[in-house]
């Protein structure tokens, strides 16, 4: 089997004990994805799988076998932005820049999980499938993405922007 | 800090109180300042591309041929001996290299420390590192395995077992305080202050308030992992290093292993988030000690845990502040003294009561700093250093006597506003924070609030507001250097080491520049992170935008001369004086006649040149010697506590700051937003828990160290008044740091309106407010 990385096939590595974060950032030189803290904490090596985010420090690299992963440089290039990456340099939706790919990784999945009426702990009907983003549930919803430079209003702004052209 | 320093600062101060203003820099107000174009614009960030798209290359990320990796053991014990130390199932693990300890390091001296006499001295920290086998605090590095892989490194560590004999180790802050040390000097500031008799002040007021105000430490946590590579080429070092003194630390590792400047080269374009912690600490000293005696590249990057165990953060303090009023509510005294760690092999004095230095006039002060001395990973400056703890203290105290004067806070501040700097005399340069807090209020709706607390309620929780003053100085350092290299094109390249940790360096000096050389912003280029170029000093003090552009402003004197050497007698300008000529337009033009003009592009041409390059240094920042420079804010917050939970949620945040220009209102809100958040979290939930017991940190993880979440911050609304400095290059003073000031102390004024609970031991956590 092999690992689709950003439409690109890479064999699973020998020792499965190599996490996905190490596969992209250390062997294959894919530096987009960060790492901040390696055990869960930070949201900075936020990256896709089958459209999903998954915290590729907490997931072994074998668990993407046969899956495809995206990773920030897999969303658009400094060329050829992703609407999420304009819009966050239009909202300033960031400083030093080392959460950001995290943070435009886990927008773009959340945004998809909203769409298929996935609720958060702020949602208040369960069982509704037309979930309305607001600035709160998307708040919430990008909470596991740390930033310490203080971002937080300018990405959230960024999100909203694009969530709001998406919208029917 | 010692006394001579404090009588060689006074007597600067004194002499240059003599000279006439318009002898010294800022003599004369910097003319961008009303002739600015691109600056004032809301640019978006330069490097915005590179970083959204995750291409700009952070330190660990440059990729090398035959790298090695390094997994760092750190001790358990606060104090004691290394006994015995068993390294030979980790020696023969797969892919290990070496191991490091006290025997087999090579033989480094300790790093000078960071200090107002040396500026090329940046250490944080003076213990020796991997010298002996002594321990002098919790979590130091007793030994750093090299292997092939990180993985192999990090398994090979694990298996070292280590042996240690305790000796008792002081880690009682408590305790301590009896030992306490009253250094001379606080930074470049004389530490006692004695202005009349306070203490009879406060007995004899017919109002006054006196109470104890506890912080605790703190971590920087920038989300980017302290990591070095470094890489020897023959006797030539190439560093590649995520820090914010990359021309100090270049000058420090020469210094360090007997090298010229010009064989150590540290680079840093990007920086993953500084906050003060990305200094020179143990882990570059052993990459660059080890490199060279494996004859490999070494890359040290630390854990999580690593950083939290040897990179020290702010220091926690318990300050007094006392301050009596006349019935008018005239301040009497304002006493400020306390106590904060800083052992003798430390750099940073937390200087917490800078504030109370330079904000209200008293009619008699009493201020003091006392080090304690703990065995601990040295303390450093963590952003807005001293005054985002200090600004907590005193502002709660104000807060305080208002409500026990029954009078409005903001009143009482404005009332006793300093006219000038309250303990020199000496005029400020710029000084509005009325004006702030009058905006400021206005936009909040501050005649919303209710005077008693404890008296607005919806549901469970109970809402309130609160405001605090904020306070930073202004510092433009020595030392700063640029290149201007002008081209035939009409473009120009503006160069110097400075370091981009978010603050938008690049591209705030890229518009300084265009409008400066009179060139459209697309023309400039601006490098920096890098120490080969002309050297700019470290990122501290928020000092970097005016450091820099003072250089710049000087460079363009210089490429004026030289411009109008090279133009020659041909030229429409020839004759004419630098002082009666100006950059505009893409070229040079007379003052008094713009139409006796020639372009740059002309003017190369002729002198048949491609380019013309001029190295420049910003002059001696004297303007802050003859001038009290002193930016300052206010602060206002709304929140709510749940009466069921004791939880906090801060619901709205407004700050109102007199920061002179504001170069770039997009990532200047930006900054001071950020900074405010810093202050969210160091109000209610940032602790560096530390186990008195064992010395050693308990919270060690970004799971158990809390900082502020997207769904913890609210909309934050920032404002400014805009007044250029008249003395400061381009009227702008520091932004970088200010915003986390005064924040926690709104928190907290807030909670009090809310609840009628005061808390004065940050942080504000649920269980403090369920108490009754
Ligand atoms: S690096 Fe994966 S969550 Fe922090
Ligand atoms: S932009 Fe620096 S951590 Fe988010």
């Amino acid at each position: 089997m092999a690992i689709r990385v950003n439409g690109e096939d890479v064999p699973p590595p020998d020792d499965i004990r190599v996490s996905l974060l190490d596969l992209l950032r250390e062997q294959m030189n894919l530096s987009g994805t960060k790492v901040g803290c390696n055990q869960g904490a930070c949201g900075a090596c936020t990256v896709l799988i089958d459209g999903r985010r998954v915290l590729s420090c907490l997931t072994l690299a074998v668990q993407a076998d046969g899956k495809s992963v995206t990773t920030i440089e897999g969303l658009g290039t400094a060329e050829n932005l992703h609407p999420l990456q304009a819009a966050f340099i239009e909202h300033d939706g960031f400083q030093c820049g080392y959460c950001t790919p995290g943070q435009i990784c886990a927008a773009a999945a959340m945004l998809e999980e909203a769409a298929a009426g996935m609720p958060s702990y702020l949602t208040s009907d369960l069982t509704t499938d037309r979930i309305i983003l607001s600035r709160e549930e998307v708040q919430e919803r990008m909470s596991g993405n740390l930033c310490r430079c203080g971002a937080h209003n300018g990405i959230i702004d960024a999100i909203l922007e694009v969530a709001g052209e998406r919208r029917p | 800090m010692s006394k001579i320093q404090n009588a060689v600062i006074g007597s600067v101060r004194t002499v240059i109180g003599w000279v006439p203003a318009g002898w010294l820099p800022g003599g004369a107000p910097d003319p961008l300042i009303e002739r600015r174009a691109a600056i004032g614009s809301q640019a978006s960030r330069l490097d915005g591309p590179l970083k959204v798209a995750g291409q700009a290359r952070f330190a660990a990320e440059v990729v090398m041929e035959r790298l090695c990796h390094a997994a760092l053991v750190h001790s358990t014990v606060t104090r004691g001996r290394l006994a015995r130390m068993d390294t030979q199932a980790a020696e023969a693990a797969p892919g290990v290299i070496m191991v490091v300890t006290y025997r087999n390091m090579p033989r480094v001296g300790p790093l000078p420390l960071m200090g107002m006499a040396d500026l090329s001295a940046v250490g944080n920290s003076s213990l020796p590192i991997l010298q002996d086998a002594q321990v002098r605090y919790n979590g130091q590095v007793v030994a750093a395995v090299i292997a092939e892989t990180q993985d192999q490194a990090d398994h090979a560590a694990s298996l070292i077992q280590v042996d240690y004999e305790r000796e008792p180790a002081r880690t009682v802050f408590e305790e301590a305080k009896a030992h306490a040390r009253t250094p001379a000097s606080v930074l470049i500031e004389k530490n006692h202050v004695s202005v009349g008799n306070a203490e009879r002040e406060l007995i004899s007021a017919p109002h006054s308030v006196d109470n104890v105000y506890r912080t605790p430490g703190q971590n920087h946590n920038a989300i980017e992992l302290h990591t070095v590579t470094a890489a020897w080429e023959g006797e030539s070092l190439v560093v590649h290093d995520t820090t914010q003194m990359v021309a100090p630390s270049a000058s420090a590792l020469a210094k360090l292993f007997g090298l010229k400047k010009e064989q150590v080269r540290v680079l840093s374009p990007f920086v993953g988030g500084g906050f003060g912690g990305k200094g020179l600490w143990d882990h570059q000293i052993v990459a660059v000690a080890v490199a060279r005696m494996i004859g490999r590249p070494l890359r040290v990057t630390l854990s999580r845990e690593g950083v939290y165990r040897i990179i020290g953060g702010r220091s926690p303090s318990e300050q007094r502040v006392a301050i009596s009023a006349d019935a008018a509510g005239k301040f009497s005294a304002l006493v400020h003294t306390g106590y904060s760690v800083m052992p003798p092999y430390g750099a940073c004095p937390e200087q917490y009561t800078m504030g109370s230095r330079a904000l209200y006039d008293a009619g008699s002060f009493e201020i003091v700093q006392r080090h304690v001395d703990l065995d601990i990973v040295p303390n450093t400056f963590m952003r807005a250093p001293g005054e985002a703890i200090g600004t907590f203290a005193l502002e709660s105290a104000i807060d305080e006597l208002a409500h026990g004067m029954g009078m409005d806070p903001i009143e009482l501040r404005l009332h006793n506003i300093a006219e000038r700097h309250p303990l020199s005399g000496t005029p400020f340069s710029q000084h509005a924070l009325k004006q702030a807090f009058d905006d400021g209020a206005r936009r909040f709706g501050w005649e919303r609030r209710r005077t008693t607390p404890a008296t607005r309620r919806e549901g469970e929780w109970r809402i309130g507001m609160g405001c605090a003053t904020g306070s930073f100085p202004y510092v433009r350092m020595p030392g700063a250097n640029v290149s201007i290299t002008l081209r035939s094109d009409g473009t120009a390249t503006i160069a110097c080491s400075a370091q981009e940790m978010g603050m938008g360096t690049a591209t705030v000096q890229a518009q300084h520049a265009a409008d400066r050389l009179g060139l459209p912003i697309e023309a400039i280029t601006f490098e920096l992170g890098d120490s080969a170029l002309p050297a700019a000093p470290m990122a501290g003090g928020s000092s970097q935008t005016v450091s820099i552009a003072g250089a710049i402003a000087a460079g363009a004197e210089k490429l004026t001369l030289e411009l109008l050497r090279l133009a020659g007698n041909a030229s429409p300008v020839a004759g004419l004086r630098p002082s009666e000529v100006r950059l505009t337009a893409g070229g040079i033009a007379s003052t008094s006649d713009p139409a006796r003009n020639e372009s740059y592009r002309s003017i190369l041409a002729r002198a048949a040149r491609d380019a013309v390059t001029i190295t420049a240094a910003g002059s001696a920042p004297l303007e802050m010697f003859k001038f009290a420079m002193h930016s300052s804010s206010a602060v206002f917050c709304e929140l709510r506590v749940s009466d069921v939970t004791g939880e906090v949620r801060v619901d709205r945040l407004l700050g109102s700051f007199d920061c002179g220009t504001i170069l770039n209102p997009k990532t200047a809100a930006s900054q001071f937003r950020g900074g405010m958040i810093m202050g969210l979290g160091l109000a209610l939930m940032e602790e560096t828990l530390f186990d008195e017991r064992s010395g050693r940190i308990m919270n060690a993880t970004l799971a158990d160290y809390h900082i502020p979440a997207h769904l913890d911050v609210p909309q934050i609304d920032v404002m400014w008044t805009g007044i250029p400095d008249p003395r400061s290059p381009l009227g702008a003073r520091g932004i970088g740091e200010i915003g986390v000031t005064g924040v926690a102390a709104a928190v907290a004024n807030a909670v009090f309106n809310a609840t009628g609970k005061r808390v004065r031991d940050l942080p504000i956590t649920l269980d403090k407010l369920l108490t009754e």
